[in-house]
């Protein structure tokens, strides 16, 4: 029902819609997302649950980024998704939602994705000068640690027990 | 208590570290407290102590073997974490498990709620000084860990949700326990409430610290207790209601000023409410008889252990299910339930194959930590101490 | 004790005996305690385990009056820094025991952000197997502990403890000399360790 309000009030806006499962989603273009979070705002959806993003990978736009919403009066959730190509910034919900801050703050850190107009954005979970963003496809689970995946045996010196000769 | 005129003009801030080993650190995470004298003037949470990578780790496991991971999410309750992401895998799924599986999920949810506020209003009196009330809420908690013992076999990491229901059936041996549960926990609750809840020592500590408004707690993210305690009647349970918690007789407590005090009090009531609950569980139990646990379909769940080594295809769907795992549909869903400290969310993106291609897990204190800032600010270290109490930090659901 | 009694008021015995039996029966633990291992900490601090029976009740949380550091729940890489602090910080002598899987190899956290195990950045006296182990499992680690203590003679230098040291001041070079934080500087010597085959970098 809220998808049709954001349609009809601002036409264009929604790029893509789905209910799938129940979850009403649509995907908005970067340029109309703020009027899209004004807008539900005003239909009751106060409480900015969650912020995350998704690295796809797909050739138009690498990320996309997930925010969902609570209306508490009517109990209705929200799911608004905003392509992001690589390098692109998001603006931020931070003045509106203060719930904003370090959801936002999670997903520079480990997207690399940046938030304009955020008032502190530093990496929130790694450290400052960690290299590179965690949850990118292209950086390897073990982060560069041979021994994440190796076998034990093969770690110690040579005089030890092998656990798997 | 004002900062004394001397060090007012003298500019000269003190940085104190709380963390990321300290005592009442609950898990680790670090605080940074500009102070003036013992005024706090900003206080800077660092968290990712304990960032272990567990979401990045969910994109190489397949949705059965991300089931230990949620249990370590919030450590005190592990089993709600279970019956949050086993409900949203479903859910993505669009299955549904038994009746008797529904009731026992809520039972051990219920069971673990009461397990996490124990810890809580124990480590928070702790914290606070008060060692006795610690010792007194453990010792029900010990007979929640048999309890959970002897449904899953572990006492505190317990993975016992499946995808369509659960690990196996609870013995014979569990009811009598839990009736004794019911008749003990709430003598000891009332013990814990002589000690606390009048105690003028607790009301000093605890009273008017971190008080937050219904509008400032909705615009910082509040869920569970903490919101409740401000004002806001919001319960997944009651509002979105999942696992039949719509037929369960309850009610849910809400505070007035949301200081610590009053979310004391909320998680003192809801251990009560969670009782109720899991009287009118065993009843139904008892009412539904003995009955399957986990769904028929074998493309999802493990066939029974009879069946595999003595029919093929059993054997077979055995064999894919665990090498090759679940063949999921593609699509997203974020599933809320009400865990212990809040809306625990799992937001699962998955592109068809046997692991999910993206999962979040959204952690109730996350938002609620972020606010510490805002509740400190203006009071003493003390303080400090007790609205971390308070508000029930777990860094393993916060960093993950 | 090899002890020869003479009229009950004087006993011989050997001075590495004593001080080890004194020592090891007043443990005073540092509960390191990161994650869910601290929760079954906290279980055998309480009624049903009581961890005081085997003289280790006074919790002390700064490193300075502690001696034995009870590694408690997962360390990640951003925490080894802080665990090699508190370890330097520990006066001797001093005894580590890794309590859980997570803090002995990793446990099921093999990615970019858990260290695989907290004895490559501290030495380890006892690993304690268990996600989490049993109370019953810690104090039987604790007591395995005190055999340990037990056999310890007192001329013996802490060689583990002398290399650690000289880890430290590598590591304070290295964050000079570079630039970096700590925690980059200790994940470096981690990795840095694995590429040449060993693994503990002190």
């Amino acid at each position: 029902m809220v998808i049709e309000r954001i349609e009809a009030q601002l036409p264009g806006a929604v790029l893509e819609r789905h209910a799938f499962r129940g979850d009403a989603t649509v995907t908005v273009a970067g340029a109309r997302f703020l009027e899209v979070v004004d807008f539900v705002f005003g239909e009751g959806f106060q409480m900015l649950v969650d912020v995350t993003a998704v690295d796809l990978a797909i050739p138009e736009y690498r990320f996309e980024v997930v925010y969902h919403l609570l209306n508490l009066a009517s109990q209705a959730r929200l799911r608004i998704k905003v392509p992001v190509p690589e390098g692109a910034a998001q603006p931020s919900l931070a003045s509106r939602f203060k719930s904003a801050d370090w959801a936002e703050r999670e997903v520079f850190d480990l997207f690399g994705i940046p938030f304009e107009g955020h008032p502190n954005l530093t990496r929130l979970l790694m450290w400052e000068d960690f290299p590179g963003h965690p949850l990118r496809k292209d950086f390897p689970l073990d982060g560069g640690d041979l021994f994440c995946s190796q076998d034990i045996g093969a770690s110690f010196a040579p005089e030890a027990r092998s656990l798997n000769a | 208590m004002e900062p004394t005129p001397h060090s007012r003009t003298d500019g000269d801030r003190m940085i104190v570290n709380m963390g990321p080993s300290h005592p009442v650190t609950h898990g680790t995470l670090h605080i940074v407290l500009e102070l003036e004298g013992e005024i706090i003037v900003k206080a800077t949470p660092n968290i990712g102590y304990l960032h272990r990578g567990v979401e990045k780790l969910g994109e190489n496991l397949t949705y059965q073997q991300f089931i230990p991971l949620t249990d370590r999410l919030n450590y005190c309750s592990s089993l709600m974490n279970n019956v949050g992401y086993t409900v949203a895998v479903e859910k993505l799924l669009d299955i549904q498990d038994p009746p008797r599986s529904r009731v026992l999920r809520v039972l051990c949810s219920e069971l673990a709620r009461i397990g996490d506020h124990l810890v809580c209003i124990g480590i928070n009196a702790v914290d606070i000084g008060a060692f006795t009330a610690f010792l007194y809420l453990f010792r029900e908690r010990e007979t929640i860990y048999d309890l959970f013992e002897m449904m899953a076999g572990q006492r505190l990491h317990s993975s016992f949700t499946r995808i369509g229901g659960l690990f196996r059936d609870i013995p014979a041996e569990f009811e009598p326990l839990c009736e004794q549960f019911l008749e003990s926990c709430p003598r000891t609750v009332d013990e814990m409430e002589a000690l606390l809840t009048h105690n003028p020592i607790w009301a000093d500590r605890t009273k008017g610290v971190g008080a937050i408004t219904p509008e400032n707690a909705v615009s910082w993210g509040y869920t569970g207790p903490c919101l409740r305690a401000a004002g806001v009647p919001q319960d997944l349970r009651k509002g979105q209601p999942y696992l039949g918690y719509e037929t369960y007789d309850f009610d849910i407590p809400v505070g007035t000023t949301g200081d610590v005090y009053d979310r004391y009090l909320v998680r003192t009531e809801e251990i009560r409410q969670s009782l109720r609950i899991v009287r009118q569980c065993l009843d139904r139990l008892r009412e539904l008889g003995p009955g399957p646990v986990i769904i028929e379909d074998y493309k999802i769940a493990l066939p029974p252990k009879e069946k595999v080594y003595t029919r093929m295809e059993s054997l077979i769907h055995h064999f894919k299910l665990i090498m090759h795992g679940i063949d999921m549909p593609v699509g997203e869903v974020y599933s809320a339930t009400e865990a212990a400290n809040g809306e625990l969310g799992f937001y699962l993106v998955s592109h068809g194959g046997k692991s999910p291609y993206r999962i979040h897990v959204r952690p109730p204190c996350f938002p609620i930590f972020n606010s510490f800032d805002e509740q400190v600010r203006g009071r003493i270290i003390a303080d400090a101490v007790s609205v971390l109490g308070g508000m029930n930090i777990i860094a393993g659901e916060l960093d993950r | 004790m090899a002890e020869l009694n003479l009229d009950d008021s004087v006993m011989t015995t050997r001075l590495d005996s004593v001080v080890n039996w004194a020592r090891k029966n007043s443990l005073w633990p540092l509960p390191f305690g990161t994650a869910c291992c601290a929760i079954e900490f906290m279980s055998m601090m309480a009624s049903r385990y009581d961890f005081s029976r085997f003289g280790a009740e006074a919790l002390r949380f700064s490193p300075r009056q502690s001696d034995m550091l009870l590694v408690l729940g997962t360390v990640t890489n951003k925490q080894a820094p802080v665990l090699r602090q508190i370890y330097a910080q520990m006066a001797e002598p001093k005894w580590v025991v890794a309590v859980g899987v997570c803090a002995s190899s990793g446990g099921m956290y093999r990615t970019y952000a858990t260290l695989q195990g907290i004895d490559r950045v501290v030495p380890v006296d006892v690993y304690v197997p268990g996600c989490p182990p049993r109370p019953e499992t810690m104090i039987y680690g604790v007591m395995e502990l005190q055999k340990k203590i037990g056999r310890e003679t007192l001329s013996a230098r802490k060689e583990h403890i002398e290399r650690f040291y000289r880890s430290l001041a590598r590591q304070e070079e290295l964050q000079r000399a570079r630039g970096l934080s700590s925690y980059q500087v200790v994940r470096e010597m981690v990795l840095e360790a694995g590429a040449a085959g060993g693994q503990q970098i002190w």
